[in-house]
């Protein structure tokens, strides 16, 4: 039964561990909107010129 | 939203620019969906109404982003010219800059702009592909519900100023307001109550974990050690619960409190405190788990009913802009010469006036630097500044000082403000802001004095009903503890708290009244505020105006009975018309201009009388217009006494009339057979069942017994009636203790609209918009005010319902709790299970009710039967007369069945 010593705080870091995955998804901002991205998946990409780097395209959410 | 007929493959030949296009077809402009003008663009076998939509077109065909079009059939916004990037360089000063910039460093800028116009898929299509357009826009992303985009670009490229320029350049200007910005941002409140969620979500599933074996009685083999270690872990796992996620409502409570206030918090925190107390008591001292799991549970499902209540009011809300759609259109004159200055040139000419065109425009669509003409009695709508014409503006609606100001050309014009005399003409210096505009409407000089509101009764109610549940918690608590049973008091106390919270209760009357302001809405009925679906529901006297609201302007036919007039006379008349917006000066401008082309000369001295006629000299003559009786007070020569125009009869032409004098001559008059607005009848019918039917007008008592078998025998009519005389009736009624609604075009009967107890002004596509007025419908709508009534009835049917649900629960939940056998975690499952029943109920319940508000039992109406005049349902077939030009209406003005497009 001692065991159980080892896998409650175990089973709490891995807990914490979706916590804190949840709390990441939130605050990045990935539930401000969940209503136009699925409007997104609809439209076709266009196959043109896309030059840009895509290093750009993550929106994070600093605030100045 | 435009609901005109997309033409997927138009019927026209490719067209040199300016081409006359043949009657009868109306195109749609290919890319905002309106219908095209007579004049149109014509490209690739497309049509456009305007060079700004051709534009765009151009535009948008060049960068490969046709695509647009296939997303959404016409779904591009109307709007007039692009403006250079130079109009909005103020937005490159540093300071006005930061206060719009999100994020930028040396190359990369981020900004976030609220655009109303994005209203459908193509839209969002369109803004996120704006990168294709110019290549220093990295990304664009859209938020659909907040109707935001977000751009960010390289500042090296293009200016901030630019940005906003091609956006406004594709039709989708976005709101540039400073203030907004400063206090707009509302995200972080409900990414906090994502994060709330999921921190109690998390302490109650691992709460959960550990309370297992307590539910099992396994807890008999795994000993003391072990439940006295799950029973500390709760503890540490409950605080960030109690501390972080169950912020909100320590906060209202304590507010609540010291605001020696009720607040339906307080039941919920006094249960959150009194089991966190008896829980750590219980496991600080080692005799037991505690109800952690309850607690922690509780807190989670409460805010799991919030995140549900939030997403359905931003879904609600999505469509809580429907004053944006607010029906307001103004005059705007725009230059004609962009397109053929061939044909302008000879125009200009032949009539040696400038080349400028008249268009009604919505609101929405006005932009800075246009020009536009605001008639006697209209509202200003943006600050603007003055072309010509002496003004003579009535600020009462913003000040509340009835004397009107004077004002020259150049004089600068606040928005809001009332033209009273002449046409002016002025040239827009802000954006129409719109919810300045609403917020005239609900200026206190407009509240009415309602004795109780339901929300009145509500609030006093919850403040009984929670004291009622803290004495019921005390007793049951006091009973227990006398038996002795200290344990099942807390638990007892806790559970009532927890199980009686009225959150429901609270819930009910803003989603239900709220749901029906917004069906309301898509209907094409604007109400002021929920309070006016309440007083609605119990008016018992229904007072019509007719013209203009009963009749409708514009499907009748106008006549003009004695000398004929010579084509500088029609002029002069077409001149004064323009300078009223009295449907009958409207229309009878409209069927002058209707012939050809006409330029107005410009009117002096102009005067209008409600409800008798109007005066102004033109090219240096004096002409009046109005009834018979004011004309005769004036001593036109050879004017036909009032008794005597009653001999038009055997003319055939019978209906309104609008005689016309000029230098002091009697000249003849026009003689306008309003017709019946369609389904009007029915609509009569079936509200002289239920109401007390009034009729008042200011016209003359032709139609008397044509309107005395619509409205029933027990309806009043009366005719002859000044703006006062309708003030002073309505006052009357409801000095007699009825309720009374008022319908009515809002002009003349403004006093009338404002003293009722629910004033409804009908609109046609120009509104004057009344202040004074609780809602403005849209004129087809008329006939089905019975069904509004009854929706509004049924509105607060469901609004009792769902406090009898919400009470049953609470009563059944009560009794259960006292005896302490509900255990605590089963209070906080029914508790907000109550509040999404309710929330659901409410919501659903109205739409349901809104759904047979749109039903139409009746088949469309055709056209034909549409302009029916109303003399011939009174006196039989017309008969053609000599001497007479008749100009047949040929507006359509059905009543369609609505199109809401969602």
């Amino acid at each position: 039964m001692s065991v159980i010593y080892l896998l409650i705080p175990l089973s709490l870091i891995f807990a914490g561990g979706f916590l804190w995955a949840f709390i990441w998804a939130v605050r990045s901002g990935q539930y401000d909107d969940t209503c136009t991205p699925s409007m997104r998946v609809v439209l076709d990409e266009a196959p043109v010129k896309k030059s840009k780097t895509n290093s750009t395209s993550t929106t994070e959410t600093t605030d100045k | 939203m435009s609901t005109a007929t997309h033409y997927t493959d138009p019927p026209i030949p490719t067209a040199p620019h300016g081409t006359v296009g043949g009657s009868g077809v109306v195109h749609a402009c290919h890319h905002c969906g309106l219908s095209c003008p007579e004049e149109c663009f014509h490209q690739e076998e497309k049509s456009f109404c305007c060079q700004g939509c051709l534009t765009v077109f151009e535009l948008l065909t060049a960068n490969g982003l046709e695509n647009f079009y296939e997303l959404g059939a016409a779904s591009g916004l109307k709007f007039s010219r692009p403006k250079p990037a130079e109009k909005y360089s103020y937005l490159d000063d540093s300071a006005v800059r930061n206060s719009f910039v999100q994020f930028t460093d040396e190359s990369i800028t981020r900004v976030n702009f609220r655009v109303p116009e994005i209203y459908c898929i193509a839209c969002v299509w369109l803004l996120e592909n704006l990168g294709r357009i110019n290549d220093a826009i990295s990304t664009a992303q859209v938020n659909f519900p907040r109707k935001e985009v977000s751009i960010q670009f390289n500042n090296d490229q293009i200016k901030l100023s630019e940005v906003v320029a091609l956006l406004t350049s594709v039709g989708y200007p976005p709101e540039l307001k400073l203030s907004d910005l400063a206090g707009g941002k509302a995200t972080p409140i409900s990414k906090r109550l994502w994060l709330q969620v999921g921190v109690a979500g998390f302490a109650f599933s691992n709460i959960m974990l550990f309370s297992l074996p307590g539910y099992f009685g396994l807890d008999q083999f795994s000993g003391p050690t072990f439940n006295l270690l799950f029973g500390w872990f709760s503890l540490v796992l409950v605080l960030p619960v109690l501390i972080y996620s169950a912020q909100d409502y320590w906060r209202a409570a304590w507010s609540g409190v010291r605001q020696r206030r009720l607040a339906i918090e307080v039941p919920v925190s006094l249960g959150l405190a009194a089991l966190f107390l008896r829980s750590a008591q219980e496991v600080v001292s080692g005799n037991g788990p505690g109800y952690f799991d309850s607690l922690t549970g509780l807190v989670f499902f409460l805010l799991i009913g919030r995140v549900f209540q939030q997403q359905t009011y931003d879904s609600l809300s999505f469509d809580r802009d429907y004053k944006s759609f607010f029906p307001l259109a103004v005059t705007r004159l725009e230059r004609l010469g962009d397109r053929d200055s061939k044909n302008d040139e000879l125009r200009s000419e032949a009539t040696g006036m400038s080349s400028f065109q008249e268009r009604k425009v919505s609101i929405s669509q006005v932009n800075i630097g246009d020009c536009l003409i605001v008639r006697n009695g209209e509202l200003i709508p943006a600050d603007a500044r003055l072309i010509s014409g002496p003004a003579f503006v009535d600020y009462s609606f913003v000040t509340g000082e009835s004397v009107p100001v004077d004002k020259v050309p150049g004089d600068h014009l606040y928005a809001g403000g009332r033209q009273i005399g002449a046409a002016i003409e002025m040239e827009i210096l802000k954006r129409v802001d719109q919810s300045y505009l609403t917020s005239l409407w609900s200026q206190d000089a407009f509240k009415k004095d309602k004795t109780e509101s339901i929300n009145t009764l509500i609030n006093r109610f919850s403040q009984w009903f929670t004291l009622t549940v803290i004495s019921i918690a005390a007793l049951a608590a006091g009973w227990w503890l006398i038996q002795g049973a200290a344990t099942t008091a807390l638990v007892a106390f806790a559970s009532v708290m927890i199980v009686a919270c009225p959150c429901a209760l609270a819930l009910v009357t803003p989603f239900t009244l709220g749901t029906a302001l917004r069906i309301l809405g898509k209907e094409r009925v604007f109400l002021k505020n929920t309070g006016v679906i309440e007083n609605m529901s119990q008016i018992d006297t229904v007072v019509f105006d007719k013209t203009g609201t009963l009749t409708s302007s514009g499907a009748g036919s106008i006549v003009f009975v004695g000398e004929l007039l010579s084509e500088n006379e029609e002029r002069w008349l077409f001149s004064m018309t323009r300078h009223s917006i009295h449907p009958y000066a409207v229309q009878i401008g409209e069927s002058i201009s209707r012939t050809r082309q006409i330029f107005p000369d410009p009117v002096r001295s102009f005067l209008e009388t409600a409800g008798k006629g109007m005066e102004g000299s033109v090219a240096g003559r004096e002409i009046w217009m109005g009834s018979a009786a004011w004309l005769a007070a004036r001593n036109t020569t050879n004017c036909p006494s009032t008794s005597d125009s009653d001999t038009h009869e055997n003319s055939a032409a019978t209906g309104s009339e609008v005689h016309v004098a000029i230098d002091g001559v009697y000249r003849g008059a026009f003689v306008i057979k309003g017709s019946l607005r369609p389904e009007a009848e029915n609509m009569l019918t079936h509200l002289a069942g239920e109401k007390e039917l009034v009729l008042l007008s200011g016209d003359n008592s032709r139609e008397e017994k044509l309107f005395s078998e619509l409205l029933g025998d027990r309806a009043q009519l009366r005719f002859f009636q000044t703006p006062l005389d309708k003030l002073e009736f309505v006052a009357s009624r409801q000095k007699a203790g009825r309720k009374v609604m008022m319908v009515g075009d809002g002009l003349n009967d403004a006093g009338a609209l404002r003293q009722s107890d629910v004033g409804l002004a009908v609109v046609e596509e120009t509104g004057a918009f009344s202040p004074a007025s609780d809602g403005i419908m849209s004129s087809d709508q008329v006939c089905r005010l019975d069904r509004i009534v009854g929706f509004s009835k049924s509105s607060i049917r469901v609004i009792k319902i769902g406090f009898g649900i919400s009470a049953a629960y609470n009563i059944m939940g009560i009794a259960v709790a006292t005896t302490g056998l509900l255990s605590p975690i089963f209070c906080a499952i029914l508790m907000p299970i109550s509040s999404i029943t309710v929330v659901v109920f409410s919501t659903a319940a109205v739409s349901w009710c809104g759904r047979r508000l749109r039903r139409t039992d009746v088949p469309p109406v055709t056209d034909a039967e549409t302009a029916q005049p109303m003399s011939d349902v009174a006196r039989g077939p017309l008969q053609s007369a000599s001497g007479i030009r008749e100009r047949n209406g040929d507006r359509q003005d059905a009543c369609p069945t609505l199109e809401v497009s969602s």
